[in-house]
Protein backbone atom coordinates (compact mmCIF):
# COMPACT_ATOMS: atom_id res chain seq x y z
CA UNK A 1 0.00 0.00 0.00
CA UNK A 2 1.21 3.46 -0.77
CA UNK A 3 0.67 6.95 0.60
CA UNK A 4 0.39 9.72 -1.98
CA UNK A 5 0.88 13.22 -0.65
CA UNK A 6 -0.04 15.94 -3.10
CA UNK A 7 0.36 19.67 -2.65
CA UNK A 8 -1.96 21.36 -5.13
CA UNK A 9 -3.50 24.73 -5.86
CA UNK A 10 -6.62 25.40 -3.82
CA UNK A 11 -8.37 26.56 -6.97
CA UNK A 12 -7.78 23.13 -8.52
CA UNK A 13 -9.04 21.15 -5.58
CA UNK A 14 -12.64 20.61 -6.70
CA UNK A 15 -11.46 19.38 -10.10
CA UNK A 16 -8.91 17.02 -8.58
CA UNK A 17 -11.41 15.68 -6.05
CA UNK A 18 -14.08 15.01 -8.66
CA UNK A 19 -11.54 13.31 -10.95
CA UNK A 20 -10.29 11.10 -8.10
CA UNK A 21 -13.87 10.04 -7.38
CA UNK A 22 -14.22 9.14 -11.05
CA UNK A 23 -11.38 6.60 -10.71
CA UNK A 24 -12.79 5.19 -7.48
CA UNK A 25 -10.38 6.93 -5.15
CA UNK A 26 -12.93 7.96 -2.56
CA UNK A 27 -11.09 8.33 0.73
CA UNK A 28 -8.48 10.89 1.59
CA UNK A 29 -7.78 13.70 4.03
CA UNK A 30 -6.90 17.23 3.15
CA UNK A 31 -5.96 20.44 4.87
CA UNK A 32 -4.81 23.91 3.96
CA UNK A 33 -1.12 24.65 4.25
CA UNK A 34 1.14 27.62 3.80
CA UNK A 35 4.45 27.01 2.15
CA UNK A 36 7.40 28.58 0.44
CA UNK A 37 8.44 27.80 -3.06
CA UNK A 38 9.26 29.29 -6.41
CA UNK A 39 5.98 31.10 -6.91
CA UNK A 40 5.53 34.54 -5.46
CA UNK A 41 2.22 36.30 -4.92
CA UNK A 42 2.25 40.03 -5.64
CA UNK A 43 0.62 42.07 -2.90
CA UNK A 44 0.14 45.81 -2.61
CA UNK A 45 -0.28 47.41 0.78
CA UNK A 46 -0.61 51.16 1.25
CA UNK A 47 1.57 51.96 -1.73
CA UNK A 48 4.15 49.30 -1.10
CA UNK A 49 4.39 46.40 -3.51
CA UNK A 50 5.71 43.36 -1.76
CA UNK A 51 5.83 39.82 -2.92
CA UNK A 52 5.12 37.19 -0.41
CA UNK A 53 6.63 33.80 -0.79
CA UNK A 54 4.15 32.45 1.73
CA UNK A 55 1.80 30.65 -0.60
CA UNK A 56 -1.50 28.97 0.26
CA UNK A 57 -1.92 25.44 -0.99
CA UNK A 58 -3.99 22.39 -0.22
CA UNK A 59 -2.34 19.20 1.04
CA UNK A 60 -3.94 15.88 0.18
CA UNK A 61 -3.00 12.66 1.92
CA UNK A 62 -4.25 9.59 0.06
CA UNK A 63 -3.54 6.00 1.06
CA UNK A 64 -4.26 3.47 -1.72
CA UNK A 65 -3.55 -0.13 -2.54
CA UNK A 66 -0.68 -0.71 -4.96
CA UNK A 67 -3.00 -1.36 -7.90
CA UNK A 68 -4.49 2.10 -7.53
CA UNK A 69 -1.18 3.93 -7.40
CA UNK A 70 -0.72 4.69 -11.06
CA UNK A 71 -4.24 5.92 -11.77
CA UNK A 72 -4.19 8.17 -8.71
CA UNK A 73 -0.95 9.83 -9.72
CA UNK A 74 -2.02 10.21 -13.34
CA UNK A 75 -5.31 11.77 -12.28
CA UNK A 76 -3.62 14.32 -10.05
CA UNK A 77 -0.95 15.14 -12.60
CA UNK A 78 -3.63 15.81 -15.17
CA UNK A 79 -6.21 17.75 -13.18
CA UNK A 80 -3.94 19.78 -10.90
CA UNK A 81 -1.94 21.04 -13.85
CA UNK A 82 -2.08 24.65 -15.06
CA UNK A 83 1.35 25.04 -16.64
CA UNK A 84 2.27 27.95 -14.39
CA UNK A 85 5.03 27.93 -11.78
CA UNK A 86 3.49 26.74 -8.51
CA UNK A 87 1.41 23.77 -9.66
CA UNK A 88 2.71 21.70 -6.75
CA UNK A 89 4.29 18.35 -5.98
CA UNK A 90 3.42 14.69 -5.41
CA UNK A 91 5.28 12.46 -2.96
CA UNK A 92 4.90 8.69 -2.75
CA UNK A 93 5.86 6.63 0.26
CA UNK A 94 5.29 3.10 1.51
CA UNK A 95 2.60 2.23 4.05
CA UNK A 96 3.33 -0.90 6.08
CA UNK A 97 -0.17 -1.52 7.48
CA UNK A 98 -3.70 -0.11 7.35
CA UNK A 99 -6.80 -0.81 9.51
CA UNK A 100 -10.47 0.04 9.38
CA UNK A 101 -11.42 1.16 12.86
CA UNK A 102 -15.10 0.14 12.69
CA UNK A 103 -14.41 -3.51 11.84
CA UNK A 104 -10.74 -3.84 12.87
CA UNK A 105 -9.94 -5.44 9.51
CA UNK A 106 -6.51 -4.80 8.12
CA UNK A 107 -4.70 -4.80 4.84
CA UNK A 108 -5.92 -3.82 1.38
CA UNK A 109 -9.50 -4.74 2.31
CA UNK A 110 -9.65 -1.84 4.74
CA UNK A 111 -9.01 0.59 1.89
CA UNK A 112 -12.07 -0.35 -0.16
CA UNK B 1 -42.64 77.55 17.46
CA UNK B 2 -40.48 77.80 20.54
CA UNK B 3 -36.79 77.55 19.78
CA UNK B 4 -36.34 74.82 22.36
CA UNK B 5 -38.90 72.64 20.58
CA UNK B 6 -37.28 73.27 17.20
CA UNK B 7 -33.93 72.40 18.74
CA UNK B 8 -35.28 69.21 20.26
CA UNK B 9 -36.78 68.13 16.95
CA UNK B 10 -33.59 68.82 15.08
CA UNK B 11 -31.49 66.99 17.66
CA UNK B 12 -33.61 63.87 17.29
CA UNK B 13 -33.34 64.08 13.49
CA UNK B 14 -29.58 64.41 13.70
CA UNK B 15 -29.36 61.41 16.02
CA UNK B 16 -31.45 59.46 13.54
CA UNK B 17 -29.10 60.56 10.76
CA UNK B 18 -26.24 58.99 12.68
CA UNK B 19 -28.23 55.82 13.32
CA UNK B 20 -29.05 55.37 9.64
CA UNK B 21 -25.40 56.02 8.84
CA UNK B 22 -24.25 53.19 11.08
CA UNK B 23 -26.51 50.81 9.14
CA UNK B 24 -23.76 50.70 6.56
CA UNK B 25 -21.61 49.05 9.18
CA UNK B 26 -24.39 46.56 9.72
CA UNK B 27 -24.71 45.83 6.01
CA UNK B 28 -20.94 45.41 5.69
CA UNK B 29 -20.78 42.93 8.55
CA UNK B 30 -23.79 41.00 7.33
CA UNK B 31 -22.46 40.67 3.80
CA UNK B 32 -18.99 39.70 4.96
CA UNK B 33 -20.34 37.16 7.38
CA UNK B 34 -22.46 35.40 4.78
CA UNK B 35 -19.78 35.20 2.08
CA UNK B 36 -16.34 33.67 1.83
CA UNK B 37 -13.21 35.08 3.38
CA UNK B 38 -11.45 35.41 0.04
CA UNK B 39 -13.83 38.20 -0.99
CA UNK B 40 -14.01 40.14 2.26
CA UNK B 41 -11.93 43.12 1.17
CA UNK B 42 -13.95 43.43 -2.00
CA UNK B 43 -17.19 43.63 -0.06
CA UNK B 44 -15.79 46.19 2.37
CA UNK B 45 -14.51 48.22 -0.54
CA UNK B 46 -17.88 48.21 -2.28
CA UNK B 47 -19.63 49.27 0.91
CA UNK B 48 -17.16 52.07 1.57
CA UNK B 49 -17.64 53.31 -1.96
CA UNK B 50 -21.40 53.28 -1.65
CA UNK B 51 -21.36 55.41 1.50
CA UNK B 52 -18.97 57.96 0.09
CA UNK B 53 -20.21 58.16 -3.48
CA UNK B 54 -23.82 58.05 -2.34
CA UNK B 55 -23.43 61.04 -0.08
CA UNK B 56 -21.48 63.10 -2.60
CA UNK B 57 -23.91 62.30 -5.42
CA UNK B 58 -26.84 63.17 -3.20
CA UNK B 59 -25.23 66.52 -2.44
CA UNK B 60 -24.53 67.21 -6.10
CA UNK B 61 -27.74 66.05 -7.78
CA UNK B 62 -29.71 63.58 -5.67
CA UNK B 63 -31.27 65.97 -3.20
CA UNK B 64 -32.28 68.34 -5.98
CA UNK B 65 -33.84 65.49 -7.98
CA UNK B 66 -35.71 64.02 -5.04
CA UNK B 67 -37.12 67.30 -3.69
CA UNK B 68 -37.47 69.54 -6.72
CA UNK B 69 -40.05 71.80 -5.11
CA UNK B 70 -42.80 72.62 -7.58
CA UNK B 71 -42.66 70.18 -10.47
CA UNK B 72 -44.78 68.18 -12.90
CA UNK B 73 -44.90 65.25 -10.51
CA UNK B 74 -42.75 62.94 -12.62
CA UNK B 75 -39.41 64.60 -13.23
CA UNK B 76 -38.07 67.80 -11.79
CA UNK B 77 -34.78 69.24 -10.70
CA UNK B 78 -34.32 71.66 -7.83
CA UNK B 79 -30.85 72.62 -8.96
CA UNK B 80 -27.28 71.43 -8.72
CA UNK B 81 -25.61 71.25 -5.35
CA UNK B 82 -26.84 72.40 -1.99
CA UNK B 83 -28.12 75.92 -1.48
CA UNK B 84 -29.46 76.97 1.89
CA UNK B 85 -32.89 78.53 1.39
CA UNK B 86 -33.74 81.72 3.24
CA UNK B 87 -35.69 80.01 5.96
CA UNK B 88 -33.50 76.90 5.94
CA UNK B 89 -32.25 77.31 9.48
CA UNK B 90 -35.57 78.30 11.02
CA UNK B 91 -38.66 76.53 12.21
CA UNK B 92 -40.34 77.72 9.03
CA UNK B 93 -38.35 75.36 6.85
CA UNK B 94 -39.99 72.03 7.68
CA UNK B 95 -42.72 72.85 10.19
CA UNK B 96 -40.03 73.12 12.82
CA UNK B 97 -38.92 69.51 12.40
CA UNK B 98 -35.36 70.11 11.24
CA UNK B 99 -33.08 72.45 9.34
CA UNK B 100 -32.22 72.31 5.65
CA UNK B 101 -28.85 70.75 6.43
CA UNK B 102 -30.38 68.05 8.59
CA UNK B 103 -32.92 67.41 5.85
CA UNK B 104 -30.19 66.86 3.28
CA UNK B 105 -28.01 64.67 5.48
CA UNK B 106 -30.81 62.52 6.85
CA UNK B 107 -32.17 61.83 3.37
CA UNK B 108 -28.65 61.40 2.03
CA UNK B 109 -28.05 58.54 4.43
CA UNK B 110 -31.07 56.75 2.98
CA UNK B 111 -29.89 57.12 -0.60
CA UNK B 112 -26.86 54.88 -0.36
CA UNK B 113 -28.83 52.04 1.23
CA UNK B 114 -30.50 51.31 -2.13
CA UNK B 115 -27.15 50.41 -3.73
CA UNK B 116 -25.95 48.58 -0.66
CA UNK B 117 -28.85 46.16 -1.04
CA UNK B 118 -27.56 45.31 -4.51
CA UNK B 119 -23.98 44.86 -3.29
CA UNK B 120 -24.99 41.87 -1.19
CA UNK B 121 -26.80 40.15 -4.01
CA UNK B 122 -23.93 40.50 -6.49
CA UNK B 123 -21.21 39.61 -4.01
CA UNK B 124 -18.29 37.35 -4.84
CA UNK B 125 -18.48 37.64 -8.63
CA UNK B 126 -19.31 41.15 -9.78
CA UNK B 127 -16.64 43.26 -11.42
CA UNK B 128 -15.76 46.19 -9.16
CA UNK B 129 -15.66 48.81 -11.94
CA UNK B 130 -19.04 47.77 -13.25
CA UNK B 131 -20.53 47.89 -9.79
CA UNK B 132 -19.09 51.34 -9.19
CA UNK B 133 -20.56 52.67 -12.43
CA UNK B 134 -23.91 51.05 -11.71
CA UNK B 135 -23.97 52.59 -8.23
CA UNK B 136 -23.22 56.07 -9.54
CA UNK B 137 -26.09 55.98 -12.02
CA UNK B 138 -28.58 54.13 -9.84
CA UNK B 139 -28.02 56.08 -6.62
CA UNK B 140 -27.35 59.31 -8.48
CA UNK B 141 -30.43 59.28 -10.67
CA UNK B 142 -32.84 56.38 -10.28
CA UNK B 143 -33.24 56.41 -6.50
CA UNK B 144 -33.95 60.15 -6.18
CA UNK B 145 -36.34 60.20 -9.15
CA UNK B 146 -38.32 57.33 -7.65
CA UNK B 147 -38.24 59.09 -4.30
CA UNK B 148 -39.50 62.33 -5.79
CA UNK B 149 -42.69 60.60 -6.94
CA UNK B 150 -43.70 60.14 -3.31
CA UNK B 151 -41.65 62.01 -0.74
CA UNK B 152 -40.84 64.83 -3.13
CA UNK B 153 -44.52 65.49 -3.60
CA UNK B 154 -44.89 63.77 -6.94
CA UNK B 155 -47.75 61.92 -8.57
CA UNK B 156 -47.67 58.89 -6.26
CA UNK B 157 -48.23 60.97 -3.17
CA UNK B 158 -51.01 62.86 -4.93
CA UNK B 159 -52.62 59.56 -5.83
CA UNK B 160 -52.67 58.50 -2.19
CA UNK B 161 -49.82 56.00 -2.10
CA UNK B 162 -48.25 55.68 1.36
CA UNK B 163 -44.73 54.67 2.26
CA UNK B 164 -43.76 55.89 5.70
CA UNK B 165 -40.05 55.16 5.71
CA UNK B 166 -39.34 53.38 2.45
CA UNK B 167 -40.43 49.75 2.15
CA UNK B 168 -40.90 50.58 -1.51
CA UNK B 169 -38.87 53.73 -2.06
CA UNK B 170 -35.70 52.34 -0.49
CA UNK B 171 -35.96 48.60 -0.01
CA UNK B 172 -37.74 47.52 -3.13
CA UNK B 173 -35.86 50.11 -5.23
CA UNK B 174 -32.74 48.26 -4.15
CA UNK B 175 -34.47 44.90 -4.32
CA UNK B 176 -35.61 45.21 -7.94
CA UNK B 177 -32.09 46.17 -9.00
CA UNK B 178 -30.74 43.24 -7.02
CA UNK B 179 -33.09 40.91 -8.85
CA UNK B 180 -32.12 42.21 -12.29
CA UNK B 181 -28.44 42.17 -11.36
CA UNK B 182 -28.54 38.61 -10.09
CA UNK B 183 -30.33 37.54 -13.26
CA UNK B 184 -27.84 39.22 -15.60
CA UNK B 185 -24.81 38.31 -13.54
CA UNK B 186 -25.40 34.62 -13.18
CA UNK B 187 -24.69 32.43 -10.17
CA UNK B 188 -21.38 31.93 -8.44
CA UNK B 189 -19.32 29.01 -9.67
CA UNK B 190 -20.37 25.99 -7.69
CA UNK B 191 -23.74 27.30 -6.50
CA UNK B 192 -25.78 25.29 -8.98
CA UNK B 193 -24.50 22.04 -10.41
CA UNK B 194 -25.04 21.06 -14.03
CA UNK B 195 -27.78 18.68 -12.99
CA UNK B 196 -29.57 21.63 -11.42
CA UNK B 197 -28.89 20.70 -7.82
CA UNK B 198 -28.61 23.65 -5.45
CA UNK B 199 -25.34 23.83 -3.57
CA UNK B 200 -24.57 25.66 -0.35
CA UNK B 201 -21.73 28.14 -0.08
CA UNK B 202 -21.58 28.78 3.67
CA UNK B 203 -20.59 32.17 5.01
CA UNK B 204 -17.29 32.39 6.79
CA UNK B 205 -18.17 34.49 9.81
CA UNK B 206 -21.58 34.09 11.35
CA UNK B 207 -20.70 36.10 14.47
CA UNK B 208 -20.04 39.05 12.19
CA UNK B 209 -23.28 38.45 10.32
CA UNK B 210 -25.19 38.43 13.61
CA UNK B 211 -23.45 41.62 14.74
CA UNK B 212 -24.46 43.11 11.43
CA UNK B 213 -28.14 42.36 11.91
CA UNK B 214 -28.16 43.76 15.44
CA UNK B 215 -26.49 46.93 14.19
CA UNK B 216 -29.06 47.17 11.40
CA UNK B 217 -31.89 46.78 13.93
CA UNK B 218 -30.36 49.58 15.98
CA UNK B 219 -30.05 51.68 12.85
CA UNK B 220 -33.73 51.14 12.14
CA UNK B 221 -34.53 53.12 15.30
CA UNK B 222 -33.28 56.06 13.28
CA UNK B 223 -34.55 54.85 9.90
CA UNK B 224 -38.15 54.67 11.09
CA UNK B 225 -37.86 56.94 14.11
CA UNK B 226 -36.52 59.75 11.97
CA UNK B 227 -39.11 59.28 9.25
CA UNK B 228 -41.56 60.94 11.67
CA UNK B 229 -39.63 64.06 10.60
CA UNK B 230 -39.76 65.53 14.07
CA UNK B 231 -39.29 64.42 17.67
CA UNK B 232 -43.02 64.29 18.27
CA UNK B 233 -43.26 62.05 21.35
CA UNK B 234 -46.48 60.33 20.36
CA UNK B 235 -45.41 59.37 16.85
CA UNK B 236 -41.77 58.56 17.50
CA UNK B 237 -42.41 56.43 20.57
CA UNK B 238 -45.09 54.45 18.73
CA UNK B 239 -42.89 53.97 15.66
CA UNK B 240 -39.99 52.61 17.70
CA UNK B 241 -42.33 50.09 19.30
CA UNK B 242 -43.94 48.90 16.06
CA UNK B 243 -40.51 48.64 14.44
CA UNK B 244 -38.95 46.55 17.18
CA UNK B 245 -41.98 44.32 17.65
CA UNK B 246 -42.08 43.54 13.95
CA UNK B 247 -38.36 42.74 14.02
CA UNK B 248 -38.75 40.43 16.99
CA UNK B 249 -41.79 38.68 15.55
CA UNK B 250 -40.04 38.31 12.22
CA UNK B 251 -37.05 36.64 13.81
CA UNK B 252 -39.16 34.20 15.75
CA UNK B 253 -41.38 33.21 12.88
CA UNK B 254 -38.34 33.05 10.60
CA UNK B 255 -36.50 30.50 12.68
CA UNK B 256 -39.62 28.52 13.59
CA UNK B 257 -40.80 28.27 10.01
CA UNK B 258 -37.30 27.33 8.88
CA UNK B 259 -37.26 24.63 11.55
CA UNK B 260 -40.59 23.26 10.35
CA UNK B 261 -39.26 23.12 6.79
CA UNK B 262 -35.66 22.10 7.31
CA UNK B 263 -35.63 20.42 10.71
CA UNK B 264 -32.74 22.56 11.87
CA UNK B 265 -32.53 25.81 13.81
CA UNK B 266 -30.91 27.96 11.15
CA UNK B 267 -29.29 31.13 12.51
CA UNK B 268 -29.22 32.80 9.12
CA UNK B 269 -32.97 32.37 8.74
CA UNK B 270 -33.42 33.88 12.19
CA UNK B 271 -31.35 36.86 11.06
CA UNK B 272 -33.11 37.20 7.71
CA UNK B 273 -36.45 36.94 9.51
CA UNK B 274 -35.56 39.88 11.74
CA UNK B 275 -34.63 41.94 8.69
CA UNK B 276 -37.77 40.85 6.88
CA UNK B 277 -39.86 42.04 9.80
CA UNK B 278 -38.04 45.37 9.81
CA UNK B 279 -38.52 45.88 6.09
CA UNK B 280 -42.13 44.76 6.36
CA UNK B 281 -43.07 47.33 9.01
CA UNK B 282 -41.20 50.17 7.34
CA UNK B 283 -43.99 51.27 5.02
CA UNK B 284 -46.53 51.70 7.79
CA UNK B 285 -44.67 51.88 11.11
CA UNK B 286 -46.68 54.91 12.15
CA UNK B 287 -50.01 53.41 11.11
CA UNK B 288 -49.83 50.08 12.87
CA UNK B 289 -50.93 49.01 16.31
CA UNK B 290 -49.33 46.39 18.51
CA UNK B 291 -51.15 43.41 17.07
CA UNK B 292 -50.65 44.68 13.52
CA UNK B 293 -46.89 44.94 14.07
CA UNK B 294 -46.61 41.46 15.50
CA UNK B 295 -48.68 39.96 12.69
CA UNK B 296 -46.70 41.80 10.02
CA UNK B 297 -43.49 40.55 11.59
CA UNK B 298 -44.75 36.98 11.82
CA UNK B 299 -45.84 36.99 8.20
CA UNK B 300 -42.60 38.60 7.05
CA UNK B 301 -40.54 35.87 8.70
CA UNK B 302 -42.44 33.18 6.83
CA UNK B 303 -42.21 35.15 3.59
CA UNK B 304 -38.45 35.47 3.94
CA UNK B 305 -37.93 31.72 4.34
CA UNK B 306 -40.19 30.99 1.38
CA UNK B 307 -38.58 33.79 -0.60
CA UNK B 308 -35.07 32.44 -0.17
CA UNK B 309 -36.25 29.01 -1.30
CA UNK B 310 -38.01 30.53 -4.29
CA UNK B 311 -34.94 32.44 -5.43
CA UNK B 312 -32.92 29.23 -5.25
CA UNK B 313 -35.60 27.41 -7.19
CA UNK B 314 -35.46 30.04 -9.93
CA UNK B 315 -31.75 29.28 -10.25
CA UNK B 316 -30.83 32.76 -9.06
CA UNK B 317 -27.88 33.08 -6.71
CA UNK B 318 -28.38 35.61 -3.92
CA UNK B 319 -25.67 35.05 -1.31
CA UNK B 320 -27.27 37.14 1.44
CA UNK B 321 -30.99 36.81 0.73
CA UNK B 322 -31.26 40.45 -0.29
CA UNK B 323 -34.07 39.81 -2.77
CA UNK B 324 -36.18 37.90 -0.26
CA UNK B 325 -35.65 40.44 2.51
CA UNK B 326 -35.74 43.72 0.63
CA UNK B 327 -37.78 43.12 -2.49
CA UNK B 328 -40.35 40.55 -1.44
CA UNK B 329 -40.79 41.86 2.11
CA UNK B 330 -40.62 45.40 0.78
CA UNK B 331 -43.61 44.68 -1.46
CA UNK B 332 -45.36 42.89 1.39
CA UNK B 333 -44.73 45.77 3.79
CA UNK B 334 -46.08 48.25 1.28
CA UNK B 335 -49.24 46.24 0.64
CA UNK B 336 -49.63 45.71 4.39
CA UNK B 337 -50.51 49.40 4.74
CA UNK B 338 -53.73 48.59 2.91
CA UNK B 339 -54.40 45.46 4.94
CA UNK B 340 -53.52 46.40 8.53
CA UNK B 341 -53.52 49.48 10.66
CA UNK B 342 -55.15 52.87 10.44
CA UNK B 343 -55.16 53.09 6.65
CA UNK B 344 -56.43 49.60 5.98
CA UNK B 345 -58.99 49.44 3.24
CA UNK B 346 -59.57 48.33 -0.29
CA UNK B 347 -58.93 51.79 -1.77
CA UNK B 348 -55.60 52.16 0.02
CA UNK B 349 -54.63 48.63 -0.98
CA UNK B 350 -55.15 49.51 -4.61
CA UNK B 351 -53.07 52.67 -4.20
CA UNK B 352 -50.30 50.56 -2.68
CA UNK B 353 -50.50 48.03 -5.48
CA UNK B 354 -50.26 50.73 -8.14
CA UNK B 355 -47.27 52.30 -6.39
CA UNK B 356 -45.49 48.98 -6.08
CA UNK B 357 -46.15 48.24 -9.73
CA UNK B 358 -45.03 51.58 -11.12
CA UNK B 359 -41.88 51.76 -9.00
CA UNK B 360 -41.20 48.16 -9.95
CA UNK B 361 -41.53 48.93 -13.62
CA UNK B 362 -39.32 52.00 -13.37
CA UNK B 363 -36.61 50.26 -11.37
CA UNK B 364 -36.56 47.06 -13.38
CA UNK B 365 -36.35 48.87 -16.71
CA UNK B 366 -33.68 51.33 -15.60
CA UNK B 367 -31.63 48.70 -13.77
CA UNK B 368 -31.85 46.42 -16.78
CA UNK B 369 -30.69 49.14 -19.17
CA UNK B 370 -27.74 50.13 -16.98
CA UNK B 371 -26.64 46.59 -16.18
CA UNK B 372 -27.18 45.23 -19.68
CA UNK B 373 -25.11 48.09 -21.12
CA UNK B 374 -22.38 47.36 -18.59
CA UNK B 375 -22.56 43.65 -19.37
CA UNK B 376 -22.04 44.31 -23.06
CA UNK B 377 -19.21 46.80 -22.61
CA UNK B 378 -17.13 46.31 -19.47
CA UNK B 379 -18.60 42.97 -18.54
CA UNK B 380 -20.34 42.32 -15.25
CA UNK B 381 -18.33 39.38 -13.94
CA UNK B 382 -14.75 38.76 -12.99
CA UNK B 383 -12.92 35.97 -14.81
CA UNK B 384 -13.32 32.39 -13.68
CA UNK B 385 -9.80 32.31 -12.27
CA UNK B 386 -10.38 35.47 -10.26
CA UNK B 387 -13.63 34.17 -8.89
CA UNK B 388 -12.14 30.86 -7.79
CA UNK B 389 -9.04 32.38 -6.23
CA UNK B 390 -10.91 35.25 -4.65
CA UNK B 391 -11.50 38.87 -5.58
CA UNK B 392 -9.33 40.16 -2.73
CA UNK B 393 -6.11 38.91 -4.23
CA UNK B 394 -6.87 39.92 -7.79
CA UNK B 395 -8.79 43.19 -7.56
CA UNK B 396 -7.19 44.44 -4.36
CA UNK B 397 -3.79 42.76 -4.08
CA UNK B 398 -4.31 42.01 -0.41
CA UNK B 399 -6.07 39.57 1.83
CA UNK B 400 -8.38 40.41 4.69
CA UNK B 401 -6.71 38.12 7.20
CA UNK B 402 -3.06 37.85 6.18
CA UNK B 403 -2.01 36.01 9.30
CA UNK B 404 -4.66 33.37 9.54
CA UNK B 405 -7.38 31.66 7.57
CA UNK B 406 -11.00 31.38 8.54
CA UNK B 407 -12.10 29.06 5.78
Amino acid sequence: MKKIEAIIRKSKFDEVKDALHQVQVNFFSYWDVTGVGNEKEGHVYRGVTYSTSDIQRRYLSIVVSDSFLERTIDTILKTAYTGNVGDGKIFVSDISETYRIRTAEKGEGSLK
Amino acid sequence: MENSLFTANNIWMMICTGLVFIMHLGFSFLEIGLTRQKNTINILFKNMFIICAGLVLYALIGFGLMYPGEFNGVLGFGGLGLRLPENGLTAEYASGGYTYWTDFLFQGMFAATAATIVSGAVAERVKLESFILFTIIYVGLIYPIAGSWQWGGGFLSEMGFYDFAGSTLVHSVGGWAALIAVYLLGPRIGKFSESGKVGAIPGHNLPLATAGVLILWLGWFGFNGGSVLSADPAATSLVLVTTSLAAAAGGISGFLFAYIRYKKYDLTMFLNGILGGLVGITAGADQMGITDSLVIGLLAGVIVVLGVALIDKLKLDDPVGAIAVHLICGIFGTLAVGIFGAKAGWEQFVHQLVGVGLIGLFCCISAFIILFALKKTLGLRVSKEEEVEGLDLHEHGMTAYPDFRLD
